[in-house]
């Protein structure tokens, strides 16, 4: 996909602001991961959660005869968005209000915190219902509000849990994902006052309990407020469409009287007609459904129809400086479905906490520390581009085709880009190695010598392979740590001269113990 | 055929066998295999880890070596399925972002005329059996670049399947990554070893003898797992299966992805 040159942005876009995002953890990802890997319990919780979400996922599209072609339609629709982003949000504003709704636009959290916590207070609130939304965790908005003494409450069930337990989610669709039945009945009735304590951990039952507490908080919602996040926003009519499984986030739509929506500002789609792509998409990528139980398309205001004000916050907080990257921009295409976590092994194995970020998983790591922007080697983003194997399978699921496997190594190499302009900031050890291998490898007398030399090692370890050892090779322990490494024998290129000294006949195998030949004995390449 | 080996750094130092066999094989089945001794590596731990600046050298050294080739061979072929993506894939975008326009070209031609052994056999050769013997069972891993970025897809197991006296028999979660990763396993120590422990747990799960796959790499990552486990399962590379005859078949030694015979 060739990129669309955006031209000068009349201001320098800036990055998420540290204060309030939740978009940066505090150590780096190996030593978070590090942590995490140590509980049992939480890799079990998530291996079943994320297979059997993947299973169902690959059944339900393996349905779809043109699932290619869709995914090719999303993909090239939010291309459309993406290189028109400015006109199109000038033309949702234009939309959103002619429905009767009105548009704020929020630089970053701290803007947008400001402008939901003052329609919170004007409107006279102390408590506010949430729907289930992306944004408002990575704004931290729950907190903003609470210091000016807003209490949220979270209507989805699984945010709820999460709220409930004074935890922070770990999955993009599913927040409590590393929690177990077990632990969420513990936290019920720590949290709960009117629980009845002979509750079974049965999921039924469960749902039964956080429905009764919410249903009070929904019944006297007159004159309220709640705040919900969007999945889509349609340029040319100003709908919102809200895409849910629970009909909490209905209730939340439906029944107040004022409706603050904080919406990203790549949310975008062009048209009502394109939704038609994004509502097949979504839900068989995100929950393996073939269609989510609820999906609500608001636009504007209706006289005596739902609630009565609506406000929507086009959120920025580091997006346009995505944007401004066109290998890295195709990250804000994300529809937030979270096949690419539930797929990912590396994901599967730490759970999104390791990431420390709202958005975990493969496509958290290519969006967080570009919505932040690295601020040197110490930075904790810095580490997640290196937090996969490269293994791909994210691209293969994501429904609108994020080539994030190519974007992580596009951001490792910005960040060594960044390091090596820096002077006096090129020294680490990865550095020094990457150089000195660079040295060696292009050059083939050096590399001949060095083949030779790692032999001759072979010729004194008479063991098969080399087992756990302190190497004084900086990149050999945290792979002898773990597992065997074989003994470097006769290489093939000492084989291959051998052969074409007896004249090219078929010759000897090694007998797999024989010391390489003497550098003498053959001429260099 | 004239075809051109380049046998990858990893496989020249550390798994020779692996270059040896992909020698024998193709010599038996009547080609003539060519081998630059001047080559080194592809520049795909460079490229991957986002060295490019000290990845371009390195590109730059392999396409001086195998563009000089390009009218005298019909085909250039690596025993790797990642070190070929690299070629075909990666190449390009080091020349890109050292604004080397020639380099970009002469990196693509001769990335036109690269190809992974399952994809060399199969679609250039156009043979699926090639007269191969081994009595064994073993497990098929389809590593992550060659299933994704090459789609070697089925190749490898109808190479596979041809060869006489062999049972494949089914890995549990086979598409899940070793979690090799190059510089990941290094890196992410912890979480490659997480990865690693539950694909050799899989290839014990499976009952084979041996599990096979077409990148040493990979190999050496969930070979070095069994062998610190003690498990029974040794890893093999798809080339020493190919290579191995009734004449001549397969005997392990006690070094990984050696042989004894
Ligand atoms: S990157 Fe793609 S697969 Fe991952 S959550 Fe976003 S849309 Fe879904």
């Amino acid at each position: 996909m060739s990129t669309v040159h955006l031209g000068m942005p009349g201001v320098r876009p800036q990055h998420a602001s540290p204060g309030s995002s939740h978009l940066r953890g505090d150590r780096s990802f190996p030593a978070k991961a590090r942590t995490e890997l140590a509980n049992p319990v939480l890799r079990q919780n998530l291996q079943h959660a994320t297979s059997t979400i993947q299973a169902k996922r690959a059944s339900v599209v393996r349905e779809v005869r043109d699932w290619q072609k869709l995914r090719d339609a999303g993909s090239a629709l939010k291309w459309q968005v993406t290189d028109h982003l400015p006109e199109m949000l000038v033309q949702l504003e234009e939309s959103v209000q002619a429905a009767g709704g009105t548009v704020h636009w929020a630089r970053d959290a701290e803007e947008a915190g400001e402008i939901v916590t003052r329609l919170v207070l004007e409107r006279g609130q102390q408590e506010v219902l949430k729907v289930k939304s992306m944004a408002t965790q990575e704004i931290g908005l729950n907190e903003t509000l609470a210091h000016a003494g807003v209490h949220a409450i979270e209507s989805d069930l699984a945010e709820l849990i999460v709220q409930l337990a004074g935890d922070t989610p770990s999955h993009i669709l599913v927040p409590a994902i590393h929690r177990n039945r077990a632990e969420i009945r513990e936290i019920f009735l720590r949290t709960m006052p009117d629980l009845d304590p002979s509750i079974t951990d049965d999921p039924a039952e469960l749902a039964g309990a956080a429905r009764r507490f919410l249903r009070e908080k929904f019944l006297d919602m007159s004159g309220s407020v709640a705040i919900s996040g969007g999945n889509f926003a349609v340029a040319d009519t100003g709908t919102v469409a809200v895409v849910e499984s629970e009909g909490n986030g209905r209730m939340c739509l439906t029944l107040p009287r004022t409706l603050i929506t904080v919406l990203g500002i790549e949310k975008i789609v062009p048209s009502f007609q394109d939704l038609e792509v994004f509502l097949q998409l979504l839900p068989r990528s995100s929950t393996g459904e073939r269609m989510n139980p609820y999906t609500t398309l608001f636009t504007g205001v209706a006289e005596g129809d739902g609630p009565q004000e609506f406000h929507l916050v086009l959120l920025d907080n580091g997006r346009s400086a995505v944007l401004a990257d066109p290998e890295g921009r195709s990250a804000l295409h994300c529809i937030r479905c979270s096949a690419c976590l539930n797929v990912c092994p590396v994901y599967e194995r730490t759970g999104g906490h390791a990431y420390g970020s709202t958005y975990p998983g493969p496509i958290g790591a290519i969006l967080s520390p570009q919505m932040t922007g690295v601020t040197g080697p110490d930075d904790p983003n810095a580490s997640l581009p290196y937090a996969s194997s490269l293994c791909g399978a994210c691209y293969d699921v994501c429904p609108v085709k994020i080539d994030i496997p190519s974007i992580l190594v596009h951001l490792r190499a910005k960040e060594v880009d960044q390091r090596r302009e820096a002077s006096g900031q090129f020294h680490g050890t990865w550095d020094v190695a990457m150089r000195g291998a660079s040295k060696l490898m292009s050059s083939p007398r050096a590399y001949d010598a060095a083949v030779r030399a790692s032999s001759a090692l072979g010729a004194v370890k008479r063991t098969g392979n080399i087992g756990k050892l302190p190497s004084a090779l900086p990149l050999i322990p945290g792979w002898t740590d773990h597992r065997d490494l074989p003994v470097p024998r006769q290489s093939f290129r000492s084989w291959w001269k051998d052969r074409e000294r007896h004249g090219g006949a078929p010759a000897p195998r090694p007998d797999g113990d024989g010391p390489e030949d003497s550098p003498a004995s053959g001429e260099d390449a | 055929m004239r075809i051109s080996l380049m046998t990858t750094c990893l496989a020249d130092v550390m798994a020779p066998d692996v270059a040896r066999s992909t020698v024998i094989l193709l010599e038996r089945l009547g080609h003539e295999v060519v081998y630059d001794p001047r080559q080194t590596c592809c520049g795909q731990m460079h490229t991957n880890t986002g060295y490019y600046s000290e990845a371009a050298p390195v590109v730059r050294h392999f396409v001086d070596t195998f563009e000089r080739q390009l009218d005298d061979v019909d085909a250039i072929v690596m025993p790797s399925g990642s070190c070929t993506g690299c070629v075909r894939d990666q190449h390009r975008l080091v020349a890109q972002h050292e604004q080397d326009e020639d380099l970009e070209k002469r990196a693509g031609a001769v990335a036109a005329k690269t190809y992974e052994l399952s994809e060399l056999l199969v679609d250039v050769l156009k043979t699926t059996d090639v007269g191969a013997y081994f009595p064994h069972s073993v497990t098929y891993h389809p590593t992550c670049h060659s299933m994704r970025i090459l789609k070697v897809g089925p190749r490898p197991i109808k190479l596979l399947r041809a060869v006489e006296g062999i049972e494949v028999v089914n890995l549990p979660e086979s598409s899940t990554c070793c979690g090799f990763g190059g510089t990941f396993s290094v890196k992410n120590s912890d979480t490659s070893n997480a990865m690693v422990t539950d694909k050799a747990a899989n290839v014990v799960r499976s009952g084979a003898e041996f599990v096979v796959a077409g990148d040493a790499s990979c190999l050496m990552n969930i070979g070095g797992k069994l062998a610190r486990n003690g498990d029974a399962p040794r890893p093999i590379h798809l080339a020493q299966i190919l290579a191995s005859t009734r004449e001549d078949p397969f005997v392990p030694s006690a070094e990984m992805l050696g042989r004894a015979s």
